[in-house]
């Protein structure tokens, strides 16, 4: 996705001199070629989110389109305020585009994943939250995030993700690309996790479960128009993202629902639980950890299909604490 | 309409009877609103008066105009501050003024985004209006057209991390286009600026992150006008004027006496601070 993001960068900028791009000083290498071409619309902004998130700001007043990048975490929450005040208050055509969001960097620790951002992103008002499945999808979603106008996140995972997609998708944001047509079940990505969906559903459907796995590119807004036709419908809906089960995808589909005429679909939500690793480990570590295989993704719809109930979801401790004594 | 072109001499008399008028109207403003701040906007008000009648090169009917100077009112508490002298350039009407932070009026009391004309950037949470501010400054460089940018914070506002992120992305970058103007009124909230946070050596540490300081009297339009004139400096550095001020300057019963940073004039006290000022 990285690489991605890179070259469609250059190509944008070729078409439009408003374009700049910003970096927390990460992309070493990574914007070489934009960098020889477009010296002066290239800035390192340092190790200092928040000046740089402001600064963005400023020039989107001047009629620039910045773009600004680095690692999810840092490009999110560090500078929320700035985000909040700066970018959306006076809603502005700025895209924040975060990479290695969710577990792609999971060796790094919890300092280095991003599990909180789609939920802080999505309720700043005015702000689009785009989370890219592949890296054609990642090319589509920032050349409709910077043609947009108004301030948008765009969530990366790393780089050598398997790509699912040809050619550039066409990608209308809130109107999410189904991958694989079912009936029976249908398994609801969001971002650098729909390799697994992709993976469950083909195997689900070689069970013979009727599967349609869609890539939920945007979050915000949701596309409202596909999940009404699934809900009362379909026997399973459930999301998949790298992120927590708070106030992310899911929540969001569930804060949705809640809205909606009551229905026999059982919903399940499929995402990271409420606490963080203590132990070293890498992706492949933490999905497995917190269900989050093509196995556990099987097996979880298996059951939902069976009628049992969902197991309670992980937290920290995975039960209350007793209060710390002072 | 002041043409800022004019004679030195009428235009500091101007100057000073607008800074006055300017303090008069606040002082009513925040009585009749009930609205804070009133000791932090009145140390910058000759600043304000400075920028807009001196420095600032402006058509008040252009407020849109790409090459504009801008100036950005980081402290955006002072927010009454900067209505009424906007007003009185000429940015909107006088009787804008009246409304101010009304339920539903357009002017709060913090800027919103383009709440009225010449307001460049919504503002009230410290730490950034320098980061606005740069990207303002670093535009006119990649749009290669030359504007001065100023930038109003408090020294309050110094205590902010994002401050000092900004300080040196401008100076790697030597926007010499950027000038800052702290309002060292030597209080912020709830304290002496200097016993809250290290703030000394203030111009020292502005200059240690490489821009090109002066230090003056924030009350001395001629001081001002000068200083802000001889932006930029010629270094390719960006300038920070630190401007000693007086908290609650112009009103003697307010100056210097931080419990006015919220309470809220009476008629009586209203009445006396006019007095003061020489309004009727």
């Amino acid at each position: 996705m990285r690489n991605a993001f890179a070259a469609i960068m250059t190509e944008l900028a070729d078409q439009d001199p408003r374009i700049v791009l910003l970096s927390g000083d990460i992309g070493n290498r990574l914007f070489n070629t934009y960098k020889a071409k477009f010296p002066s619309r290239f800035y390192n902004c340092g190790v200092a989110e928040a000046n740089m998130t402001s600064l963005a700001a400023g020039l989107a007043m001047s009629g620039l389109k910045p773009v600004t990048y680095t690692i999810a975490s840092f490009n999110t929450i560090r500078c929320l305020e700035q985000i909040k005040i700066d970018l959306c208050y006076h809603d502005l055509p700025v895209v924040v585009v975060g990479t290695g969001a969710g577990l792609s960097y999971a060796r790094l620790g919890a300092t280095h994943h991003s599990l909180e951002d789609i939920a802080q992103m999505r309720t700043l008002p005015g702000m689009t939250v785009l989370c890219p499945g592949d890296a054609q999808e990642v090319r589509a979603a920032l050349r409709a995030a910077i043609g947009y106008g108004h301030p948008c996140y765009v969530r990366l995972g790393k780089k050598g993700e398997p790509v699912f997609h040809s050619s550039e998708p066409e990608l209308v944001i809130g109107r999410a690309i189904v991958l694989q047509q079912g009936e029976e079940v249908a398994l609801l990505s969001a971002g650098n996790v729909l390799p697994v969906a992709v993976e469950a559903g083909k195997r689900l459907a070689a069970e013979g479960v009727s599967t349609l796995v869609a890539s939920f590119h945007t979050i915000k807004p949701l596309d409202e128009e596909l999940l009404a036709g699934l809900f009362g419908r379909f026997r399973v809906v459930a999301t998949l993202e790298e992120h927590s089960r708070l106030g992310g995808f899911g929540s969001a589909v569930g804060e949705w629902l809640l809205g909606r005429p009551r229905s026999t679909t059982c919903f399940e939500i499929l995402a990271t639980p409420d606490c963080y690793p203590h132990e070293a480990g890498g992706q492949s570590y933490l999905r497995e950890a917190y269900g989050l295989t093509t196995e556990a993704v099987c097996q979880r719809i298996r059951q939902a299909l069976s009628g049992e109930p969902s197991p309670p979801p992980m937290t920290q401790g995975h039960q209350p604490k007793e209060p710390k004594k002072r | 309409m002041v043409n800022p072109q004019a004679d030195p001499g009428v235009e500091h008399e101007t100057m000073k009877r607008m800074v006055r008028t300017i303090r008069g109207a606040v002082v009513k403003m925040s009585h009749r609103s009930r609205s804070p701040h009133l000791g932090s906007c009145l140390s910058c008000i000759d600043i304000l008066v400075a920028a807009y009648w001196s420095a600032l090169r402006i058509d008040p009917a252009k407020p849109a105009d790409p090459g504009r100077e801008r100036l950005i009112l980081s402290k955006g508490h002072a927010a009454m501050a900067l209505y009424a002298t906007l007003a009185h350039r000429g940015f909107f009407p006088l009787s804008w003024l009246d409304t101010y932070a009304e339920d539903g009026d357009r002017l709060a009391e913090h800027p919103g985004p383009g709440c009225a004309p010449g307001v460049e950037a919504a503002t009230g949470s410290l730490g950034h209006g320098l980061g606005i501010g740069i990207g303002m400054a670093l535009a006119g460089r990649i749009q290669e057209r030359w504007y001065r940018v100023f930038v109003v914070l408090s020294d309050g506002e110094c205590n902010e991390g994002s401050t000092w992120e900004g300080a040196m992305f401008a100076a790697a970058h030597g926007l010499e286009n950027l000038v800052v103007i702290v309002d060292d009124n030597k209080w912020q909230a709830t304290g002496r600026s200097r016993e809250v946070l290290a703030l000394d050596p203030l111009a020292a540490k502005w200059e240690a992150f490489g821009w090109s300081s002066v230090e003056l009297d924030g009350h001395s339009l001629a001081d001002l006008r000068e200083a802000l004139r001889q932006t930029p400096h010629g270094t390719g550095k960006p300038v920070v004027i630190i401007a000693n001020t007086v908290k609650g300057k112009g009103v003697s019963f307010m100056e210097d006496d931080n419990n006015w940073h919220y309470r809220i004039p009476t008629s009586e006290e209203v009445r006396r601070a006019h007095e003061e000022l020489g309004l009727r």
